[in-house]
């Protein structure tokens, strides 16, 4: 920290001009309580995102169209899992132990992106969720490469290298539906009408109405604004969805010359906040695959424990009586 | 529907050798029961793209590490040792590359 050690600047005014420094916080430095907090909040939502993220997709496993279409779905639910791991690593690296994470989310007190609690209803729908969820997600997850946090960040670096397969094979099942029937291509659309406006809520509220923010940009966790983030997407996406064909459902939608970005339409802010609030179409649904999932593995999480626990009394006693044989 | 008998497993870190020839690089950490599973899952986890030929696993709890607070007398001392390192000598160019 280069900062002249006067008697006048604080503890937390030193941490602040360590971040706006581009440094990076690692696990045993000082920080405040507020960033170790938000840190924890905001790595482990986005690893319960990552986690109840394969229940949409997973769905659609058994019923690929294609053996090749399969494969690629199950690696990328599989890396979906991986994203989960690197991040509740992460997030532990700040003291909150594994199973409060877990249970957080299985007792419904943590919070998790609100578009996984979007029903998955044709194949369509794998297109989509790669070509527009992971998109949103990517933009996000790139300018998270660069948060301040060592741990975050190393694994955002990790993340985002995956994601971009995850991405191109979505729009890849675009491609081929909306160069396909009639029927194939009006299921694309269809896709398209239900996932679009969801996927521009995902990058949270606007601005004036994100209270955490501003807080989280000055300590360097984010580094774009919710707004910004959303336009760079609207804008790249357009393009994308005027090589397929296929018409984004928003009539405001149109290139604002003197802007040099799109405009579009107002935004639904009462159902997403619904949904957060726990009524989307799948909430319940998605938490009770989880909390099936935990509890039908407990057997096999306590057989480990014992296995473990029995091995190393064997090793043990095989050490000490080789050391009396000596 | 937690089952309170269980006990959590501990967390281990994971090392990955990218190729023969260089050293082996911390990626991440994974909980297993044994290190077996640890180096089950660190494959699973970690190397899902050829990223590795060879992978450590070793208890989180075994690593010391030293603390921030000891930046200073552990690494200050060297600031000062200039001399340690070869743009210190001013060789003429005539000599050649040294
Ligand atoms: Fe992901
Ligand atoms: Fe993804």
């Amino acid at each position: 920290m280069s900062q002249p050690m006067g008697e006048s600047i604080s503890i937390e005014e030193r941490f602040e001009a360590f971040v706006a420094e581009e440094n990076r916080v690692e696990p045993k430095h000082w920080m405040p309580d507020a960033y170790r907090k938000t840190l924890v909040r905001q790595i482990s939502q986005h690893a319960h995102s990552e986690v109840v993220g394969m229940l949409p997709e997973a769905n659609w496993i058994s019923r690929a169209p294609s053996l090749r279409s399969k494969l690629i779905l199950l690696a990328k639910v599989q890396d979906e899992a991986g994203h989960g791991l690197y991040l509740y690593s992460a997030a532990e690296t700040l003291g909150t132990p594994r199973e409060k994470m877990i249970d957080d989310l299985l007792t419904g007190k943590a919070k998790y992106s609100s578009i996984f609690n979007y029903p998955t209803l044709t194949w369509a729908d794998m297109g989509a969720v790669g070509w527009l969820v992971d998109g949103a997600a990517i933009a996000n997850q790139v300018m998270l490469c660069r948060t301040s946090y060592g741990p975050y960040s190393r694994a955002m670096v990790r993340i985002c290298k995956e994601e971009s397969f995850h991405q191109r094979q979505g729009f890849e099942i675009m491609m081929n539906l909306s160069k396909g029937t009639k029927g194939q291509k009006e299921m694309a659309q269809d896709a398209l009408n239900r996932w679009w406006w969801p996927s521009v809520m995902m990058f949270g509220p606007s601005d004036d109405n994100s209270p955490n923010s501003a807080q989280s940009m000055r300590w360097r966790i984010k580094r774009k604004s919710n707004d910004e983030l959303r336009q760079e997407y609207i804008d790249k996406t357009v393009k994308q969805a005027e090589y397929l064909g296929l018409t984004i459902p928003d009539k405001d939608l149109k290139w604002n010359e003197d802007t040099g970005h799109y405009d579009f339409g107002e935004i639904d802010w009462t159902e997403f906040f619904d949904v957060i609030a726990g009524n989307g179409p799948c909430n319940a649904e998605r938490i009770a695959a989880r909390q099936k999932a935990h509890n039908d593995g407990a057997w096999v999480r306590d057989a480990a424990s014992a296995y473990a626990k029995k091995q190393s009394r064997r090793k043990k006693l095989e050490e000490e009586t080789q050391d009396s044989a000596a | 529907m937690k089952n309170e008998t269980s006990k959590p497993w501990p967390l281990w870190e994971v090392f990955v050798r990218s190729k023969n020839g260089l050293a082996h690089k911390h990626a991440g950490s994974l909980h297993a029961s044994d290190q077996e599973m640890a180096l089950k899952n660190a494959r699973d986890v970690y190397t899902r793209r050829s990223e590795g030929v060879s992978i450590w696993v070793v208890l989180s709890s075994s690593v010391i590490a030293s603390s921030p607070d000891d930046k200073e007398p552990l690494f200050a001392p060297s600031d000062d040792k200039a001399y340690r390192h070869p743009t210190f000598y001013d060789i003429p160019d005539d000599v050649g590359h040294m």
